[in-house]
């Protein structure tokens, strides 16, 4: 690393991290000037690193069930409305990105109503959404560096799994604190294996309710098998597309993973929601999938096929190369998509060392920035560069919408782009953020002192000269949010 | 009428494409026999080259009729098999997908009854349900809806939500209330800013300054202010395809999925509205075609992104609808000499949903020998008889109003059986 220690530090917070923070002493280039990369992987060492202590955040399991109590509250309430006379209608605000975004929330009953409500008959679906987006984002202005944070948001876009599918949106968040974060410096094949039985993932990619044609389910209904979950683990998840598998592995995994599925409410209300194997939904039978026979073991069979497509080479090279391109390049140099897979190899998917491996590269410290920061990265990055972290989350769901990264609502299973030219396309969009930002923070923040902590050491006198040339500090702050420097990782 | 995919205006883009039209009841018949069906009419304004679309692979004249512009199926980029005769552009694996699953029908060598090749006749004729062009002030899904005996009132909470917007496509004007909504953007950053920002990247970032002067639409105002960085004081071409026209695609993108998504959570919500209409603009690819991996493949992802974006948000009402894509004519079957295709006839329609008995391709097909006019595909399905079967399967109207107000002097058209499930 033969970078200036100030450049190194101000390259590491933008490239590995979540952008210079002013609130954070040591999230700032200062703090870190004297080793950078030092403070990059003392990061991975922190306790509880990746992790959010929240006692207000839901389990999975409680936040579905809290919101089909709210639903079936919700069906009472209408049923009840119709029996008495209509009432006067008020204002429908919908704070994230109108109605696209969210389901009705109840309206029209005096504040004591609603509490009562909602203690006894659960959350809307969108409020836990809400929640959990605020308290990610809580953790993502909070922390130092930020980089255990961009690994979460690196896997949890990789298996991704969609909020704008009616079941999932309460469970969003909850999957992610659940099945990626605990695992982020951990081992590969503990995450693959959290996320692929996750509630969340199996109502996403349509498992909970796909039958093995020969299980006591499958005879008695004559429903079957959807290989939706099980084509996307060895497409995306694992092998890679245009790998080693082929059409009959993906059948045969969907048939070894059927009864992986969810406790119905009705059945168990208190467990309701939660990961249940449903041994009348599972195919019986050996499968064979790319070669190996697996012989029928219940919910033991899909457990030993993930456990063996986690240390398959060729999910080796497919999760180090996302992750190359991810934070050094869209094109990452060969070598270091290499050593990574060999890394990775080598620790039989220990994620820790795979970070230290990319933090280690050389080729993670070149000095050229050729890639834009996703939508969510920037904004956070806004934030932290003046410090703010906004009683009203509104407004970020609302730009992370307009600039097409909406939190945990990706438009298809392969997650958000990763690449530059995706997100240069939203450059305008960006600049309307950056202006309305601005014009929120008004005149309060001092956008030279902005500009000194977090790009200062990057900056070319142009883009130096036009912050402090500005017409106001509100076009200042802009300006500084929409410079080459602060939008490039 | 050529619409430019580089630089749509946002402001164009507001006012014209991606607002949902939808009809402000919930029809009352459908409920009262325990369904509930959902109909979306989405328009693509500028006509598709259903050839691109979805190529007759299986016909030996396909390849040296378009030459290395044929999807093939055994091309760089290949063409998804549909059946032995047809694939589908390989931009549109959701599409495909759908279709796989029984959800998809494409209806091909289809068109209106329009055989001229003006933009706004066809869409006149497409739009307005007549079987000729003339003054027209109503269209005929809103006269379908008339048809329908509404019942409550959709979405009674969402006044401020729906609004009537100041123009709606001919397609749902008429005497039927119709709601209009419009996907919510920020107020615009002052041009001072803009300006300064682009300056900075003219200095710094050749890469974000072209993308600003691309968006923001900005080589007439550079040319006008004398800013711009070329000694001849000419603005700086637009660069026809290539990464310009990907940028300014991927924009489209974006804009069709937002849009299409929002229309299909309010058609899914209970207390939504149930039929409506979208228009998408740019399709009219006379130059530079790019159905491989160009222009028209980056507008065929839009779409396909638009069709899965539906899907996904109508969640389980998806099971209960359709969504039915058409467009005012085709194009030549042939490549022009610049690379694109000019106005023609036939073309596709595309219809998914769960309600649809699909994994169908529905054509009476011509062949490429028998070319209309000696240049486009020769029309042999009318695209009322496919709006009619809809309407009448899916809808439940009667074929003496589909024959009447909504398709007038369409007595011989007869309504297509057996698309719904």
């Amino acid at each position: 690393m033969a970078l200036d220690g100030k450049v190194a530090a101000a390259l590491a917070l933008h490239r590995f991290g979540l952008g210079p923070s002013l609130g954070s002493r040591s999230g700032a280039i200062a703090a870190i000037e004297s080793d950078p990369r030092g403070a990059v992987l003392a990061g991975l060492d922190r306790p509880n690193a990746g992790r959010i202590v929240n006692a207000e955040l839901l389990s999975s399991g409680e936040a579905a069930r809290s919101a089909i109590a709210f639903q079936q509250a919700q069906r009472e309430m209408r049923r009840e409305a119709r029996k008495t006379t209509p009432k006067p209608t008020d204002q429908n605000q919908d704070p994230a990105g109108g109605m696209a975004a969210a389901p009705p929330a109840p309206r029209n009953r005096g504040p004591a109503a609603k509490s009562d409500m909602r203690a006894a008959a659960g959350i809307a679906p969108q409020q836990i959404y809400l929640t959990e987006a605020k308290a990610r984002f809580t953790a993502a202005l909070d922390a130092d560096i930020g980089f255990v944070e961009r690994l979460t948001w690196f896997w949890s876009n990789h298996f991704c799994i969609s909020a704008d599918k009616g079941q999932v949106r309460p469970l969003a968040g909850a999957y992610e604190r659940e099945a990626i974060r605990p695992h982020v410096l951990g081992r590969f094949a503990d995450m693959l294996m959290a996320v692929e039985c996750h509630p969340a993932m199996l109502i996403y990619l349509d498992n909970a309710r796909s039958i093995g044609p020969n299980s006591a389910a499958g005879q008695n209904r004559g429903r079957g098998l959807n290989e939706n979950l099980a084509r996307e683990i060895l497409e995306l998840h694992t092998l890679g597309v245009r790998t080693v598998y082929r059409q009959d592995d993906v059948t045969s995994f969907a048939k070894i993973i059927t009864g992986w599925s969810t406790v119905p409410p009705v059945q168990d209300p208190a467990r309701g929601g939660e990961f249940m194997f449903n041994p009348r939904m599972h195919e019986p039978g050996t499968q064979i999938v790319i070669g190996k026979s697996y012989a029928d073991g219940g919910y033991d069979q899909g457990r030993r096929v993930l456990a063996d497509l986690a240390r398959h080479p060729a999910t080796a090279k497919h999760v180090a190369y996302k992750l190359a391109r991810h934070f050094v390049a869209d094109d990452p140099a060969l070598a270091l998509v290499e050593r990574l897979t060999k890394r990775f190899r080598d620790t039989e998917g220990d994620l820790k060392e795979m970070a230290k491996a990319l933090v280690m590269a050389p080729e993670s410290w070149e000095p050229s920035r050729g890639k834009l920061k996703r939508p969510g990265e920037w904004i956070v990055g806004t934030l932290r560069a003046v410090g703010v972290n906004p009683p009203d989350i509104a407004p970020v769901m609302q730009a992370h919408n307009l600039l097409g990264e909406p939190l945990w609502r990706p438009p298809a299973p392969n997650g958000f782009a990763d690449d530059d030219a995706t997100w240069l396309d939203g450059l305008s969009q960006r600049l309307d953020v950056a202006n309305q930002f601005a014009r929120r923070l008004g005149g309060t923040h001092d956008p030279n002192a902005a500009f000194e902590a977090t790009i200062a050491p990057l900056a070319s006198a142009e883009t130096r000269q036009t912050i402090a040339r500005a017409e106001s500090r509100q076009q200042a702050l802009a300006l500084l949010f929409m410079a080459p420097e602060f939008q490039r990782r | 009428m050529t619409i430019d995919l580089h630089s749509p205006s946002r402001r164009e883009l507001l006012l014209a494409s991606g607002t949902l039209f939808a009809w402000a009841y919930v029809p009352k018949l459908a409920l009262a026999q325990g369904r509930d069906p959902r109909l979306l009419v989405i328009v693509l304004r500028g006509a598709l080259d259903g050839l691109a679309a979805v190529a007759p692979v299986g016909e030996p004249g396909w390849v040296p009729l378009r030459g290395d512009k044929a999807l093939v199926l055994d091309g760089a980029t290949p063409a998804l098999p549909l059946n032995s005769m047809f694939a589908l552009n390989p931009a549109m694996p959701n599409l495909h997908r759908i279709y796989k699953a029984g959800a998809a029908t494409i209806v091909h060598a289809v068109a209106s009854p329009y055989r001229e090749r003006s933009h706004f006749d066809g869409q006149d004729v497409l739009e307005s349900g007549l079987a000729r062009p003339g003054a027209v002030a109503t269209g005929w899904l809103n006269r379908a809806l008339t048809a329908l005996v509404p019942a409550n009132r959709a979405n009674p909470k969402a006044r401020d939500a729906f609004a009537v917007g100041p123009i709606a496509p001919l397609v749902v004007r008429g005497p039927a209330s119709v709601m209009a909504w419009t996907p919510p953007r920020l107020p615009p950053t002052s041009d001072d800013t803009i300006m300064r920002l682009l300056d900075l990247y003219r200095h710094t970032d050749p890469a974000l300054a072209r993308v600003l002067e691309e968006r923001l639409g900005l080589a007439t105002i550079a040319r006008a202010g004398g800013m711009d960085a070329r000694p001849d004081g000419t603005a700086p071409a637009r660069p026809a395809g290539g990464q310009g026209a990907a940028q300014g695609a991927a924009q489209v993108r974006a804009y069709f999925a937002d849009s299409a998504g929002a229309a299909a959570k309010f058609l899914a919500r209970p207390d939504g509205p149930r039929i409506g209409a979208l228009a998408f603009d740019g399709w009219d690819t006379h130059a530079d075609e790019g159905a491989l991996n160009g222009r028209l493949a980056a507008l065929l992802g839009a779409l396909d992104g638009a069709i899965a974006a539906i899907e996904t948000n109508m969640g389980a009402a998806w099971r209960e609808t359709v969504v039915a894509v058409i467009t005012e004519f085709g194009r030549t079957a042939r490549i022009n000499g610049t690379q694109g295709t000019d106005h023609g006839t036939g073309t596709v329609a595309f219809l998914a949903g769960g309600a649809l008995k699909g994994g169908r391709v529905v054509a009476d097909w011509p062949g490429l020998k028998n070319l209309h006019e000696n240049r486009d595909l020769k029309p042999t399905t009318d695209l009322r008889a496919v709006l009619k079967g809809l309407l009448k399967d899916h809808l439940r109207i009667e074929d003496k109003a589909l024959a009447g107000d909504i398709f007038p002097d369409s007595a011989a058209v007869k309504p297509m059986a057996g698309l719904l499930a």
